[in-house]
């Protein structure tokens, strides 16, 4: 990964990337989101009427319509972010596509749980084999096949590009499972917000549905801004570990005396009095880490 | 590229037939299922004859599973994969290779399979224009994404558990066009199934291409 730097940005682009998650401006857009959902709740829970058929379980799309939208947004970013990695090879776009999965498989799991909840009220069952529904649970499980790959140990590089076909087929794949499924007979909702000819919701109902759509949009960018810079940072401490490994490893061979890390020490060789306890937390594995000696090296630096 | 992929894909046969892995265990791993499926519904009360497609094309997945593991696990063996990244085949025409060997494996199944469903779940075959189209077309599909997924996961430790969570839900639309042309073959209405045909073709012909490009990225990886 150090040694193929034209490869791969991570070892050049680590020195500009964040420091930390969190900055002024995301905790002032963290006050926003706060601030958008309590009214969000309020617009959705005391402000808007009641459906004429469904009654009071409507309210539960002002909360299933946000989500479903960040679910989409996010899967569709995972594709862009896949094609620019195998373009670009950044690893800013790689770090992108990890962290809008990860948003996208949670809030695609969201959309099933409250799509169940409230299609037992309205439907009368928690599931029906729906396209909508159907390529959605496709949805969700392409994306944990998704993280399967991300969380896959060895080399970051490696992993990234895996990552990417992966990534790269998310959408293609859901469209056909969509196409296969939609040739089943559709109890869905029809389209509601974007039927513009002949509206078919009370004017406060789509004010509430549009401000949380909103908020929503604002949640995913908070979300999205503070995965991404830990997935960074995670990248920072991995590319850290080894170069201080490297180092260590080096400084052994440079050392007079010093034994070659693996060979087994001789029964004359003097043992330390104290004896160094071991790390419990040993250095994330990397496939050119070298273990052994990086991990007793590091006993004695962080004992 | 052909030659390559006729190179390869014999390659891969001639090994089958030596080891004989998808005769001796695969195979007897297919009927296995659909005997499995009788213990699950009672064949008595007729849910087994009227699912037959479905329950045909599960086990066609299963052991699709298995025969692309193994398609990979051969090239694993003494830094075989090394061998092949060296050989200076053209990465597209192993891609074919692995698919052709692996579509064979898939169509001697499908026929065992299709004999088992006969005799086990007593449903003649009709349709057989549509039914021989609908398996040429789906196998072609399973063996594309398969060997796609199969690169991608070989080399790995956790292949085994990896390539079946990432390449079903995949095939999911194979299952569902393969098993409603299946149906609409047994309902005597071909004009039903046709458009399910068109489906798996997308669905081939899309991971074919795709493949074709991106196997040599990923068996670099592997």
């Amino acid at each position: 990964m150090i040694s193929q730097p034209a490869q791969d940005d991570r070892g050049a682009d680590v020195a500009d990337g964040p420091s930390g998650t969190g900055s002024r401006g995301t905790r002032i857009l963290g006050l926003v989101v706060l601030a958008g959902i309590a009214l969000g709740a309020y617009l959705a829970l005391v402000s808007s009427p009641p459906d004429v058929n469904m009654g009071d379980s409507v309210r539960l799309i002002y909360l299933h319509v946000p989500v479903v939208t960040v679910a989409y947004l996010a899967c569709g970013l995972v594709t862009v972010a896949s094609v620019m990695y195998l373009w670009k090879k950044s690893a800013w776009w790689d770090v992108t596509a990890a962290a809008s999965a990860e948003i996208g498989l949670v809030f695609t799991c969201l959309t099933l749980v409250t799509g169940a909840i409230w299609g037992k009220p309205t439907w009368g069952t928690f599931w029906v084999w729906d396209p909508r529904l159907t390529a959605t649970a496709m949805l969700a499980l392409l994306l944990f096949g998704y993280q399967a790959v991300r969380h896959l140990p060895g080399d970051p590089t490696s992993r990234a590009r895996r990552s990417a076909i992966v990534g790269l087929l998310v959408l293609p794949n859901v469209f056909l499972d969509n196409r296969a499924v939609t040739w089943w007979r559709s109890l869905h909702q029809g389209t509601t917000i974007l039927n513009t000819l002949q509206p078919k919701i009370h004017d406060q109902m789509a004010f509430a549905l549009v401000f949380n759509i909103f908020v929503g949009l604002l949640l995913a960018a908070w979300l999205m801004i503070h995965r991404w810079r830990l997935a960074w940072l995670e990248q920072q401490v991995e590319v850290a570990e080894l170069d201080e490994a490297i180092a260590e490893r080096r400084a052994e061979g440079a050392a007079p005396g010093t034994p070659a890390p693996g060979t087994p020490t001789p029964a004359a060789t003097p043992t330390p009095a104290t004896p160094t306890v071991a790390d419990p937390t040993p250095a994330t594995p990397t496939p050119a880490s070298p273990t052994p000696a990086s991990t007793s090296a590091r006993t004695e630096v962080q004992p | 590229m052909f030659r390559d992929a006729l190179a390869v894909a014999g390659k891969d046969l001639r090994i089958e037939a030596r080891s004989r892995v998808a005769l001796n265990q695969v195979a007897p791993f297919a009927l296995l299922v659909l005997i499995l499926f009788a213990f699950a519904l009672d064949p008595d009360s007729g849910v087994l004859h009227s699912a037959t497609p479905g329950l045909y094309w599960v086990a066609v997945l299963f052991c699709a599973v298995l025969a692309i593991q193994r398609a990979f696990a051969i090239e694993s063996a003494d830094a075989n994969q090394d061998a092949l990244r060296l050989s200076g085949l053209e990465p597209a025409g192993i891609f074919l290779g692995k698919m052709l060997a692996i579509c064979a494996q898939l169509a001697a199944l499908e026929v065992l399979l299709g004999l088992g469903v006969v005799v086990l779940y007593n449903s003649p075959p009709t349709g057989w224009l549509l039914l021989v189209v609908t398996c040429v077309a789906a196998t072609a599909g399973i063996a594309a994404a398969g060997t796609l997924y199969g690169v991608l996961a070989a080399g790995l430790r956790v292949r085994e558990t990896l390539l079946p969570l990432l390449l079903l839900p995949v095939l999911a639309p194979v299952l569902i066009g393969s098993t409603r042309a299946f149906e609409a073959a047994r309902n005597s209405t071909p004009s039903q199934g046709w458009p399910w045909v068109g489906l798996l073709v997308v669905f081939a012909v899309g991971y074919t291409v795709f493949g074709a490009f991106g196997f040599g990225p990923l068996l670099e990886e592997s």
